[in-house]
């Protein structure tokens, strides 16, 4: 599937953070609907040839829509290498490791086992949540299924046997920036125990506080590749919101300032030369970045050149 | 103790339609701690349906008792009067008394008074919540006394998820993150490193996902066999 992968590698992704050289990835968002064409046409525009992968996400903030896994397919049926994204929210164990076994037989290599957003905040609050396994679990069972088995037992109590295993670029999340960081890095630690082999991280808009963590991150010993999170900044008010809502962000108020200060017309300039420095500044202490853009696909050209 | 909410009085009165004599049942035990279902809350509800089917023009003969526990069969000895003789029992009980009860007397039309919430206790003046899931499999022995089935909102078992901030958890910023509580009571006491170890998915056959839960003491069944 991938021109990169190789025997030694199972995805381009893998290859080029293993090669050393900085990486970065995308992101889109399945719609809330099967008209899939436009995001497929914005990541075929923007994102191929220009990032190593793309991640897909996985009933992102808990807004019911198409899923990630048919989504990452047809990503790599036009040429891109997907990150499967799968959190453990909507899907018990059965179901976590079928569609594991799933997305191997389509040929995605890379997935990124996340928690998920509690259903509380998306539009489907009433829904049970799952929650069988953790991050950690999930990366438990694709390390399981990587060795030919399951994570049920047959009869005799040993793990049930594969007809054939698959072999996964496993990654996981962490949040950075949040002001008890030693509890995300004890997770993390876990995770990479568990099985992850690359991270991507919750947005950073802090350099120094991303540096004291990268820090703390290979003190502990935990080697895997990071890939910076830099979600772009839009708008004030959606600074603003994070710096009240979401959990570990926190954007500067001299980023804001910046941004309030520009023309209207200037702004998305702005915005760009905001994620590129963020990823010159942080470039020293990780391996890669990860764009979120939000929709506005169309400045990933702009950012990772002038990054680059 | 089990912890139960009253329901809503519209929501009561919908399913007493039609019935003209009802016997509001309380319980002696836990949910008379938590205020909602003892012998004073089953007066107050019982003149509460009398007072309502007055309102829409009709009466209802509504009277109220109370037994030390419904979910033991000998308490039931102690009723004044016989639920048969009754349109329908409302049970301010909790789902156990409730359904027990149901069992008790097959030919008697027992109803729910009460949404039972959870295993908790009292934490202030009119204030419960919530400590145990009743998940089969406790762990509090490593997480320093904090259950994370019960206290993270996404039953976590290998430590926080992303969502936490200034201690609380994304679903409700009144909400502790329980997995703060945790971190900051192992760090207290010098044992983070118990957070290290990975903790396997839990075994929820022990929960719920295993079908109806029973227990059975030896020595005693053994007695009721002799």
């Amino acid at each position: 599937m991938t021109n990169q992968a190789s025997d030694r590698y199972v995805s381009s992704l893998q290859a080029a953070l293993a090669g050393g050289q900085f990486v970065f990835t995308g992101e889109i968002g399945p719609p809330k609907g099967v008209s899939v064409e436009k995001c497929l046409h914005q990541a075929e525009q923007y994102l191929k040839g220009r990032v190593a992968a793309v991640n897909v996400t996985d009933i992102q903030t808990a807004v019911m829509r198409l899923g990630s896994l048919a989504l990452s397919h047809l990503l790599a049926e036009r040429g891109m290498e997907p990150v499967f994204q799968m959190v453990t929210r909507d899907r018990n164990r059965l179901a976590l490791q079928s569609d594991l076994l799933g997305a191997y037989v389509l040929g995605i290599r890379n997935v990124l086992a996340l928690t998920g957003d509690h259903v509380s905040m998306g539009d489907h609050p009433q829904a049970k949540c799952v929650y069988d396994l953790d991050s950690v679990g999930l990366l438990s069972a694709m390390t399981m299924l990587e060795s030919g088995h399951d994570l049920g037992l047959d009869s005799k109590g040993a793990p049930n046997v594969l007809e054939g295993s698959p072999k996964f670029f496993k990654g996981c999340c962490v949040t950075p920036c949040t002001e008890e960081v030693a509890p995300q890095i004890i997770k993390l630690e876990k995770k990479v125990a568990a099985g992850a082999q690359f991270v991507q991280t919750q947005a950073v808009y802090e350099p120094e506080a991303f540096d004291k963590f990268m820090g703390e991150v290979r003190r502990r010993g935990i080697n895997a590749p990071v890939m910076v999170g830099i979600v772009m900044l839009k708008t004030v008010a959606m600074g603003r919101y994070m710096n009240s809502s979401v959990p570990g962000v926190k954007v500067p108020e001299a980023t804001l300032d910046r941004l309030a200060k520009a023309a209207k017309d200037d702004r998305q300039k702005v915005s760009i030369e905001i994620c590129a420095e963020l990823v010159r500044a942080m470039k020293p202490f990780c391996q890669g970045a990860h764009l979120m853009t939000l929709g506005w696909d169309h400045c990933v050209p702009e950012i990772i050149r002038q990054a680059t | 103790m089990i912890v139960a909410q009253r329901k809503p009085i519209d929501e009561i009165l919908a399913m007493l339609a039609g019935c003209r004599r009802v016997l509001v049942l309380a319980c002696g035990g836990c949910v008379s701690v938590c205020l909602t279902g003892g012998e004073k809350q089953a007066d107050i509800l019982a003149s509460q349906l009398r007072l309502a089917a007055k309102a829409r023009g009709q009466e209802m003969d509504a009277q109220s008792d109370c037994i030390t526990r419904q979910c033991d069969r000998e308490f039931f000895a102690d009723l004044k009067a016989d639920p048969a003789g009754f349109d329908a029992v409302l049970s301010i009980a909790c789902g156990v008394g409730v359904g027990y009860m149901s069992e008790l007397y097959p030919a008697v039309r027992v109803l729910p008074g009460l949404d039972t919430t959870f295993y908790g206790a009292n934490v202030g003046p009119g204030q419960w919540q919530e400590y145990c899931h009743g998940c089969g499999q406790c762990m509090l022995a490593w997480t320093g006394g904090i259950c994370p089935i019960a206290r993270c909102a996404k039953s976590l078992v290998n430590g926080t998820c992303g969502g936490t901030k200034d201690g609380k958890c994304e679903v409700s910023p009144e909400m502790d993150c329980g997995w703060y509580l945790i971190y900051q009571k192992l760090k207290a006491a010098g044992r983070l490193d118990e957070l290290l170890a990975i903790r396997p998915p839990p075994d929820w056959a022990k929960d719920r996902s295993g079908g109806l839960r029973r227990m059975s003491v030896e020595e005693l069944a053994d007695l009721g066999k002799e």
